[in-house]
């Protein structure tokens, strides 16, 4: 377990991620694929402050938990909004910007 | 040694997960697949030695914010339209730029990690016990700690209004 392993994964988490993102259609699967992307970050935090004896990535980690949390919270509570505007959450349906 | 053996599993579990969650086309099952994803990255923050990380990803990211997910699944209509054939682009577009993106960050962290990481760090550092993060987190991170629970508290607001009902809209 070493750390290039560490950030291997990571890269490839992050990666699956962003391709979840562009390849799904729908915003409550592009949501889950952003949380993929943030936790791949904070195993690239933790596995780069391993064994350095300093705690400050695990708090960060921390804070990047919060912010996610709020995240989710505000941004499903969008989803809905839409949903119940649009009735679909397809993102074909959400077209309205579009010149 | 067992914690490499543990490592090698917990990974392929995580990325498994999240692959499946790429091919699979129900939401429900993509939420799933998505706890499941996140308690292996759990068990890797715990083998990385922060314990304290790994239980809030359990409870935090596994448990509140994956309830709240499945929640707004139940709540929309799963089976809206197939869109039309224009997927078939976008996967390719997606897989191409993934690629992509994997490269990039490859030739940057191979450069990176090879110019300035010790091979393997000594293990048996201190383990950032919650004692100690705690510690650090109300000394030297107090006011990004307060300036957080401003956040969480201007969220809840913002989901509350955005998850009311709106009776007189036009």
């Amino acid at each position: 377990m070493t750390t290039v392993a560490v950030v291997g994964l990571s890269i490839v988490l992050f990666v699956l991620g962003t391709i979840a993102f562009i390849v799904k259609r729908d915003l409550l699967t592009q949501f889950m694929a952003v949380e993929i992307m943030l936790n791949a970050a904070n195993l690239a935090f933790l596995g780069l402050a391993r064994g350095s004896g300093r705690l400050d990535a695990q708090v960060i980690v921390f804070f990047v938990m919060t912010v996610a949390a709020a995240e989710a919270a505000v941004g499903l509570a969008i989803v809905l909004h839409i949903y119940r505007r649009k009735k679909s959450i397809k993102t074909e349906d959400l077209d309205r910007l579009r010149g | 040694m067992t914690a490499d053996v543990i490592f090698c599993v917990l990974a392929v579990v995580s990325v498994g997960a999240a692959a499946a969650m790429i091919v699979s086309k129900n939401q429900g099952h993509n939420a799933l697949f998505l706890v499941l994803c996140f308690s292996a990255l759990g068990g890797i923050f715990g083998l990385l030695g922060a314990p304290f990380a790994a239980a809030v990803q359990i409870l935090v990211y596994a448990g509140a914010i994956m309830v709240l997910f499945i929640f707004v699944v139940m709540m929309v209509d799963p089976r809206a339209g197939i869109p039309p054939e224009r997927r078939r682009r976008a996967k390719l577009l997606g897989v191409g730029m993934g690629v992509v993106l994997l490269f990039e960050l490859g030739v940057a962290a191979w450069g990176w990690l090879g110019k300035t990481a010790s091979p393997v760090p000594p293990a048996g550092g201190p383990a950032g016990t919650p004692i100690a993060v705690g510690r650090l987190l109300f000394s030297e991170y107090v006011y990004p700690f307060e300036i957080t629970s401003v956040l969480i508290l201007a969220a809840l607001v913002g989901a509350v209004v955005l998850g009311k009902k709106e009776e007189s809209e036009p």
